[in-house]
């Protein structure tokens, strides 16, 4: 027998290292997104809560428009419209408890609004100006994040230090499905999963990464599929059926509360807006998609769901769009007043104190300053 | 007259130490990082604390940069002082997205509302012989964010004293270890808690006439033997340890030149875009009437690090240091 043939021959048991560890079986997601709206299991469904997602729903989609009207009137330096996706947005404010924390990226602005954040202030980041204009900690909401998928980490940390302390906080994080991309988003899961932190994954796959379509983002039978291999549940849901997605995200929520650890939860969804008022989205998708999207509207979704039980009346109608149009209104004004911008705040917030080099630069915009005034 | 029984100490134990002392006395420190915990770190900084404070208090996390650092800010949100092991100078990279981004940036995003009191400590630069990606000199990089403190102990006492201070600090603070100095000792009293030392302020460890190295980190023992050398050519050097990039201490810096009226600053990490070209203008501008000479700089060459049986032929030695001393005796060119 040659060396060769002896080593076919040796079939040793394998290491315990190699025998599988968990059944993914139970993490894996439905092959179709979850529905309730348009569907027997709809008729349970408390009417207050439908009353209340609706209400939320009507004034988010009235915010979004407004807000993508003050771009044009040079108000706002840039909005990405979450249009065709509130019902994401409010399901995850409504999903939280006072003591949870939101992670909003830059799209979530809505949620964020939802939560009780200060319209304007919300917008405070998108006008230009410095800081993220809210209090982090007033609403536990964290600043816009505008890289991609970095505030995923954040929201691991957060959590993890809560439950450390004995704190029974979750962390929701949101994400778009391009940033599912970034490496961010894999050391997030992955961590969180190790340390079994209490948060919940929210993508919402609105179908563009700006211009590049989902085929082209990943290869993997969808993105809920992806939390099997950190070992952590995966759910697919109808990203505009605001009913599903406040179910699931609630559920995922109280597993994780309950210390079953982290969700993450993919969002069907689509933008029905260009990515910003700076994008032109006729160069990448077609009128047919989007019009049959139109067809599957978050707040037609529900009305219809209202309506069938009786439980939208004209008075009542009447009333929630009031309410949206009073918001905007407000917004409106607001944002038409000129914010009031200090200079000397550049410097004050860079250090607890500032360096003495920061000192020296600050006197030089000072005197940069008074030469102005003595000009004019 | 009783003498209290004085021992020696590493770098290295000093660093632990104030690990140990911080997390006793604050049970909002916390550290972690890659084999922080069981094996006590690759270089046994954190020795001991897993089994002193639990595995929640010194976490061995995933191997992942980004994360560790990007959980830290998160967690530093909460209420923590997370301090954050970087394995080696080049693995931190991966994290600088999370620096630059997050961690510098927070506090001024949020006016003041998030400060994040995050100690980063890198173990940085060469001289031990590290196979490629195990000897960058980082500290430009990190010093041209605005948001950091830069920190870089060279002595036994700095280690302790400075690593309580970036811990207690309510800003982030880049903490640089000088990974040659690991192993160099010097007495330690046990008796008596070490001095914290305040961030920002550089110190003479040499007084001279002659001319001022100015330095830190690495270079600071290469400078002080220079010095010694340099007295037999009747070079009476001044050595400056800066201790902190960011913020710097012009103070003492320029006092110092001032006084002698010439300087070389003296740095392990490449000259191009290298802290030395700041510290030379700076110390211009400000002692332009003082100086005999133009300021120079002895750096490590624009290579990337080089492997470790060239390493000697990078890394400022003696020879460099008093070749450029020689050049200070200016001679303006007709």
């Amino acid at each position: 027998m040659t060396v060769m043939e002896q080593r076919g021959a040796y079939r040793p048991t394998p290491p315990p290292a190699w025998q599988p560890r968990m059944d993914p079986a139970p993490l894996l997601p439905d092959a179709e997104p979850y529905r309730v709206l348009g569907t027997e299991r709809a008729a349970q469904a408390d009417p207050e809560l439908l009353r209340r997602l609706h209400a939320q729903l009507v004034r988010g989609r009235r915010y979004n428009t407004q807000a993508t009207a003050l771009t044009r009137q040079g108000r706002l330096a840039v909005y990405p419209s979450s249009t065709g996706q509130e019902a994401c947005e409010v399901a995850a404010a409504l999903a939280l408890e006072e003591r949870d924390w939101l992670f909003p990226s830059y799209r979530d602005t809505l949620a964020a609004v939802a939560r009780g954040v200060d319209p304007v202030e919300a917008l405070t980041l998108l006008r230009g100006d410095w800081h993220t204009g809210y209090d982090p900690y007033a609403h536990r909401v964290a600043p816009l994040c505008t890289p991609l998928a970095t505030q995923l980490p954040h929201a691991v940390g957060l959590a993890h230090a809560a439950r450390l302390k004995g704190d029974d906080v979750v962390a929701l994080a949101m994400v778009g499905d391009g940033g599912t991309s970034e490496g961010d988003f894999h050391e997030a899961l992955n961590f969180a999963a190790v340390w079994q932190a209490p948060v919940v994954f929210l993508v919402q796959n609105n179908g563009f990464a700006i211009s590049v379509p989902l085929a082209k983002q990943t290869a993997a039978p969808s993105l809920a599929h992806k939390a099997v291999g950190y070992g952590m549940p995966g759910r697919l849901v109808d990203g505009n059926d605001a009913l599903a997605v406040h179910e699931v995200l609630t559920d995922a929520v109280r597993h994780a509360r309950e210390g079953g650890g982290p969700t993450l939860v993919e969002a069907v969804t689509y933008r029905m807006e260009a990515h910003t008022n700076a994008d032109d989205a006729t160069r990448y998708r077609g009128d047919a998609e989007v019009e049959a999207w139109r067809e599957h509207d978050p707040i037609a979704l529900v009305e219809c769901e209202l309506a069938t039980r009786g439980l939208l009346d004209e008075p009542r109608r009447k009333g929630v769009q009031d309410a949206a149009e009073a918001m905007a209104a407000s917004l409106r004004e607001r944002m038409n007043q000129d914010p009031a911008l200090d200079p000397d705040d550049l410097f004050a917030h860079v250090y607890a104190a500032p360096t003495p080099q920061l000192r020296e630069q600050q006197a030089l915009l000072h005197a940069e300053l008074e030469a102005e005034r003595d000009r004019a | 007259m009783t003498t209290v029984a004085v021992k020696p100490a590493t770098f290295a134990q000093a660093l632990n130490r104030a690990l140990r002392d911080a997390m006793a006395a604050d049970p909002a420190v916390h550290v972690m990082g890659e084999d922080v915990g069981t094996l006590g770190g690759v270089f046994r900084v954190t020795d001991g604390l897993a089994k002193e404070f639990g595995d929640d208090r010194c976490t061995d996390t995933p191997l992942a940069e980004a994360g560790i650092l990007g959980t830290a800010v998160g967690m530093a949100m909460y209420g923590l002082r997370p301090v954050v092991e970087m394995q080696f100078d080049a693995f931190a990279y991966p994290a600088f997205e999370q620096v630059i981004s997050h961690v510098a940036k927070m506090r001024n995003r949020t006016r003041g509302r998030m400060p994040l009191p995050i100690t980063i400590r890198v173990p940085y630069g060469g001289g031990i012989g590290g196979v490629e990606h195990h000897s960058d000199s980082s500290e430009a990089y990190y010093a041209a964010t605005p948001g950091l403190h830069v920190v870089t102990p060279a002595t036994v006492a700095d280690a302790y004293g400075l690593l309580r201070a970036a811990i207690a600090s309510d800003d982030p603070v880049v903490f640089l270890e000088p990974k040659r100095l690991y192993w160099s000792k010097d007495t330690w009293n046990p008796e008596e808690p070490p001095h914290v030392e305040p961030i920002g302020r550089a110190v003479a460890r040499r007084s001279g006439g002659s001319a001022t190295l100015i330095t830190y980190g690495p270079s600071l023992p290469v400078c002080l033997e220079a010095a010694e050398a340099a007295q037999a050519e009747g070079w009476d050097l001044e050595v400056v340890d800066l201790r902190s990039l960011v913020p710097f201490d012009d103070d003492t810096v320029c006092a110092s030149v001032r006084r002698t009226g010439r300087a070389v600053v003296v740095h392990e990490s490449g000259s191009f875009g290298g802290p030395g070209g700041e510290i030379a203008a700076r110390v211009t501008e400000r002692c332009f009437h003082h100086l005999e000479a133009p300021v120079l700089r002895v750096g490590g060459f624009d290579i990337p690090y080089p492997p470790p049986m060239l390493e000697r032929h990078h890394l400022p030695g003696v020879d460099r240091i008093l070749d450029a001393v020689a050049r200070l005796q200016w001679e303006a060119e007709s």
